[in-house]
């Protein structure tokens, strides 16, 4: 069991949880992501880690109300459990100096992108953040990614805070002034194809963290498969991470919207508490 | 007294009747029948069944224990050797382990020794456990990788030469394929939880949830533990690589299986986790993950199925009586069949494919005539669930993470004789040296290595 130490509603619909899991918060690594099951009947998600500390062993996960696994982890108090927490899973983010990198976090994507941020600003590189959100209030994590970067540029969709536009706004008016030698993107699959489109002309290195739907999470099963370069991955073993220009991001969109239906079915039999 | 030429039937649900639920097929004997088969037995002095066993039950001993109705003492015999008799008296392919052997077979059927285990183990779990005796551990500790069918012999075994046993699971629940792969009317999961509690109680202690390669690695096992054995099983999916294979709708037999057994997909929205199955399946390759898949998808709703398998029915690898109740359940076989392409609609759903006939030519390396390409013989299909049963690979998460541990070109784990590998003190057996094979193969290995781990700890002091 994986104890529930600390838990603040961060946004409308959006939770943060401090998770007791010693064994993951030990090995946990920029871009590693667990994957969790509530409940005895429920389903096993994958979550990246946000942030982790080994001395407490606690990790950090970020979660957004959607369907019925994330509303029954919304209901849990500290002092709860969830059932199990299994990771770190995927292979971590490559930490490198490259030089000047961006980091762009879409929503719910900016808790991945912080740990990433701020292991690439340890290591000496410049990094410019962009940040954004449907609206203010949606805004995530934005102390932390101050933090984390050396310069940082906040959108919103609809002006409410920052500049309003897209994140992809902020970046093609970078690219076409700065030097930048690598971008790093996690957000909806839409956002991330319009970055890899935005960077494609400029041949600069873009890794987008991929999203997939998984089921155990440590290859078995092929849920996650993604076209990359024309060859099928596994999101959750040879990813979560890839060149994001190679990235059939049409199909990642396909597939993450193949239970649709099912989960809208689930969330009715829920709310009726069958 | 005469022989009955024949087995003792054993009761089934009728297929119509099977196909609206998940319960188990056969029903098992009841101990009037039980007794009537095992006095088939001729129990023979020098008995062949036994070589068939990959785990040496001594076969005539509980046969005429169960002859005279001692069915406690009948259990206590099987389970000197096998851990987990509930199990393999449901999946073993005895017709070509024990039973081939059996001398009754050469004029009418062999025994029916499955049946009679599992007659044995049912009625043990109907009346509680036996108690068994715990060994104090001898201070030896070791690790066992993985709780499928090798794991868990191996670790139940090593406890009762009185080891002290961590068993680690990557998935939440122990019992790897017997939870995860094989469907629930073949082996009902509350005897698999039943058989793990058993090995449980042996000594054995479980850590479900741990990934041996991530959560922990081989070499921090290696400083905690004396000895390691790995049996993390045959877990690479194998796709078809053909064009349109990511549609949605295209299961990988492993996703499907998991979600439906594992996972209860079966009992959505009961359970959350969903599986998606349409009216028409195709399901492909015919071994006994197919057969289950097939199965599964027409108790999950499906119109049609069909197996399309490139070969013929002589080469299909899966047990005869699976194909037997596949058939019974109105499973389709499109046999010299090949899918050439994946067709999809707006949405990325599958809708169709391209097939092409095959006839079969030479042997190949594996003595089964090949299939070859009729040229001018495509043709389309409507379907709207394909699921991708032509086989697994061994699982690569833990030989990538463990650079000291020798795989093979095919990414098994190279083993002696012993299942020793080539990191010293670890060990290996099952689908992770094999390849996919059976239940009770795994067990064998894990059995032999339990042998050769204790005979390494004691000969370390």
């Amino acid at each position: 069991m994986y104890e529930i130490v600390a838990k603040s509603l961060i946004a409308p619909e959006i939770k943060l949880f401090r998770v007791r899991a010693p064994l993951v918060a030990e090995k946990a690594k920029p871009g590693n992501f667990v994957v969790v099951r509530v409940d005895e009947r429920g389903e096993r998600i994958p979550l990246t880690i946000a942030d982790w500390d080994p001395s407490e062993g606690t990790i950090t996960l970020v979660v957004q109300e959607v369907g019925v696994t994330t509303l029954k982890l919304g209901k849990l108090d500290v002092g709860d459990s969830l059932l199990n927490c299994i990771g770190p899973l995927g292979n971590p983010s490559r930490i490198e100096r490259f030089g000047t990198v961006v980091c762009v976090g879409g929503g719910v994507g900016i808790p991945p992108v912080y740990p990433i941020a701020r292991a690439l600003k340890k290591v000496g590189n410049h990094v410019i953040s962009i940040i954004g959100a449907k609206t203010a209030d949606l805004l995530i994590f934005e102390r932390g990614m101050r933090e984390a970067s050396d310069e940082i540029f906040i959108t919103t969709d609809d002006g409410s805070y920052g500049r309003r536009g897209f994140v992809s706004g902020v970046l093609a008016e970078l690219l076409s002034q700065r030097r930048i030698d690598r971008v790093i993107a996690i957000g909806p699959a839409i956002m991330m194809k319009v970055v890899a489109e935005a960077t494609r002309p400029y041949k600069i290195e873009t890794i987008a963290s991929l999203n997939s739907i998984m089921v155990d999470g440590t290859g078995m099963c092929g849920a996650c498969r993604v076209s990359v370069g024309g060859e099928t991955k596994f999101t959750c073993v040879d990813g979560p991470e890839f060149d994001a220009h190679q990235v059939d991001f049409d199909l990642l969109m396909a597939r993450l919207n193949m239970y649709k239906d099912k989960e809208q079915e689930a969330l009715t039999a829920y709310r009726e508490g069958r | 007294m005469k022989i009955e030429p024949q087995k003792t039937p054993m009761r089934e649900q009728p297929p119509q009747e099977r196909i609206k639920n998940y319960k188990e097929v056969p029903m098992g004997y009841s101990a009037e029948e039980a007794i009537r088969e095992a006095s088939r037995c001729l129990g023979c002095k020098k008995p062949t069944c036994i070589e068939g066993c990959p785990v040496e039950v001594d076969i005539p001993a509980f046969i005429a224990q169960l002859k005279e109705g001692n069915f406690d003492e009948a259990i206590r015999i099987i389970k000197q050797k096998n851990n987990l008799p509930a199990i393999c008296g449901r999946v073993c392919p005895q017709e070509v382990q024990c039973e081939l052997r059996c001398v009754l077979g050469k004029k009418g059927e062999p025994v029916a020794i499955s049946r009679l285990e599992r007659f044995a183990a049912d009625r043990e779990r109907a009346k509680g456990y036996a108690k068994s005796v715990k060994p104090t551990p001898a201070g030896e500790r070791v690790a066992v990788v993985g709780s499928g069918p090798a794991g868990l012999t191996a670790a139940g075994d090593l406890a009762r030469m009185g080891h002290s046993v961590i068993l680690y699971e990557a998935l939440h629940e122990p019992g790897g394929v017997l939870m995860y792969g094989i469907p629930e009317f073949r082996l009902p999961k509350d005897i698999v939880r039943q058989e793990v509690s058993y090995v449980e109680s042996l000594g054995v202690t479980l850590r479900a949830g741990v990934v041996v390669g991530k959560t922990t690695t081989m070499d921090e096992l290696a400083k905690e533990y004396d000895a390691i054995f790995i049996g993390t099983g045959a877990g690479l999916p194998y796709f078809l690589h053909i064009p349109g294979e990511n549609l949605c709708g295209i299961y990988s037999a492993n996703e499907f299986l998991t979600r439906v057994n594992l996972m209860r997909g079966y009992a959505f929205p009961r359970y959350d986790t969903p599986v998606k199955v349409g009216k028409r399946v195709a399901v492909f390759g015919a071994g006994n993950v197919s057969m289950d898949s097939a199965r599964w998808a027409l108790r999950l709703g499906a119109e049609e199925t069909w197996i399309v398998y490139r070969r013929s029915e002589r080469e299909m690898p899966a047990r005869v009586e699976e194909i037997e109740h596949a058939r019974e359940e109105r499973v389709k076989f499109m046999l010299l069949t090949i899918p050439l392409k994946f067709h999809g609609d707006e949405h990325g759903y599958v809708r169709g494919m391209r097939c092409q006939r095959m006839r079969l030519g030479e042997p190949d390396e594996s003595g089964r005539r090949r299939p070859i390409p009729i040229p001018g013989s495509e043709f389309e299909m409507e379907i709207d669930t394909a699921i991708i049963a032509i086989g697994q690979g061994p699982n690569p998460l833990l030989p990538k993470a463990t650079p000291e541990i020798a795989v093979n070109g095919k990414g098994k784990i190279i083993v002696d004789e012993d299942g020793q590998t080539s990191m010293p003190g670890v060990y290996a057996g099952g689908d992770i040296t094999l390849g996919a094979a059976t239940v009770i193969e795994a067990m064998g290995a894990g059995k032999r290595a339990a042998k050769a781990i204790d005979r390494y700890l004691m000969g370390r002091h």
